[in-house]
């Protein structure tokens, strides 16, 4: 059953060094009114797993500016250049993961398997440490499956049961990270009866969310 | 013409009607407004849109809608959009055509390198692996030389790979480069270049093709 809550109350939830997975790609996805409530709270040492770092100002990017985040697990920080500069004084930590493998982790931990075998980043430092596995004489690596504590999406429109629309490029890693916490919590522009978002448009199932938050900024 | 338009409309020759390709940000998306005459292609920008259109009018920005950078973007009459996952289902399954991205250095095995600079520019590889590992073809777009004229067209990448052996052509101010099993084969220089003087700036040995020869 999903509850619906306001987002100080999703903070409430969410502990100093949780390990949270954020959707979005360079902040449009992420449910940035969940992003401001962990920071008016105070929240320290999480570890996010997401795509990128967001930028300066908006998103995961703040929640790193307001000292909030130990270590990203990330595909990009480019665009969030004090990630790059806290990660060169040594107070964040940065581990960088090829983007189709990231998600590809993050698949696997919702889906109950035990990791994805990926011919990307063969023969680069991606490898360093990692099992090689060769099927039928190709050659890949064995990248293990990633859970988190809490996983916070960004709806577009989301209805009383939890079912989940994503306008646009906004579904990113919005449906996959939903997948693969223990607590979902979605944020939604627009809140809605079941049955007003056709039921085919859907791309994440109700059943995945526990709490959702009204208000998100369009 | 300068040199980041003899670079992309040069580009813009390799590609085929119908295609499916991924231009990565920077120079590389320049390509898609030198296309020939005729010639349609499907965009795939890896934050889950096939079928990307260009930059929208100040006025019609739709917020939802944006590229692999996070700029605003449009959506063509039989675009669609997806989840990440699906978007590396496209790019690692073999399902892109073509893959234009730059480089900081690419080396005669066909290896690039363009994610990292240690202790200096960490940006992260983003979608670049997954894409030159899984793309049909891949296209390194690039200035010939770094800054104060420094190679970066190498018997061996120095700074840390982003894919290994992946890259089968190289198109700079001065050139067109195959990758080929013998190594970096010269097939065009630009026009009032020659052999020698690409050679001479190349810290890879290239071979050239019969008609640059002499």
């Amino acid at each position: 059953m999903v509850r619906q809550i306001d987002a100080a109350q999703a903070a409430q939830m969410i502990p100093d060094g949780a390990t949270l997975m954020i959707g979005g790609f360079m902040s449009n996805g992420t449910p940035e009114i969940l992003v401001d409530a962990l920071i008016e709270k105070g929240v320290k040492n999480l570890t996010v797993i997401a795509n990128d770092a967001g930028t300066t100002g908006t998103g995961i990017g703040k929640l790193i500016a307001a000292g909030a985040v130990r270590k990203i697990i990330a595909s990009h920080i480019g665009l969030n250049p004090m990630a790059g500069q806290l990660m060169g004084e040594g107070k964040l930590e940065v581990e960088l993961v090829p983007q189709g493998t990231l998600i590809e982790q993050i698949r696997a931990g919702g889906a109950g398997l035990g990791g994805v075998l990926t011919p990307t980043g063969l023969g680069t430092d991606v490898a360093n440490g990692k099992q090689v596995i060769s099927v039928n004489g190709k050659e890949f690596l064995l990248e293990e499956p990633l859970r988190a504590d809490f996983a916070l999406v960004r709806g577009s429109v989301v209805d009383e049961d939890g079912n989940i629309f994503y306008k646009g490029t906004t579904r990113n890693f919005n449906p996959v990270i939903a997948t693969a916490a223990d607590i979902v919590i979605a944020a939604a522009e627009q809140i809605v009866p079941p049955g007003e978002i056709p039921a085919e448009s859907i791309a994440t199932p109700g059943i995945f969310v526990d709490y959702m938050v009204g208000g998100e900024p369009v | 013409m300068n040199d980041r338009e003899i670079i992309v409309s040069r580009v813009a020759k390799e590609v085929r009607d119908g295609m499916v390709v991924n231009l990565g940000i920077g120079m590389p998306t320049m390509v898609a407004d030198y296309l020939p005459e005729g010639v349609k292609i499907i965009l795939q920008s890896e934050n889950g849109l096939l079928g990307m259109g260009p930059a929208p009018e100040e006025d019609k920005v739709d917020a939802n809608i944006v590229n692999a950078g996070g700029k605003p973007v449009t959506a063509k009459a039989g675009a669609c959009f997806f989840d990440s996952a699906m978007s590396f289902v496209i790019i690692r399954g073999g399902h892109v055509d073509l893959t234009v991205l730059g480089a900081l250095q690419v080396d005669a095995a066909g290896s690039l390198a363009s994610h990292i600079i240690p202790g200096k520019m960490v940006p992260g590889m983003g979608g670049a692996m997954d894409l030159v590992t899984g793309s049909k073809k891949v296209i390194v777009a690039m200035t010939h030389t770094a800054k104060g004229d420094a190679p970066k067209i190498l018997e061996k990448i120095t700074l840390p790979a982003t894919a290994v052996g992946k890259v089968n052509m190289i198109v700079t101010e001065l050139c067109v480069i195959e990758v080929v099993p013998e190594g970096l084969r010269l097939i065009e220089v630009a026009p009032g270049r020659t052999a020698a003087q690409v050679q001479e700036r190349t810290a890879a040995k290239l071979i050239i093709a019969d008609h640059l020869a002499g």
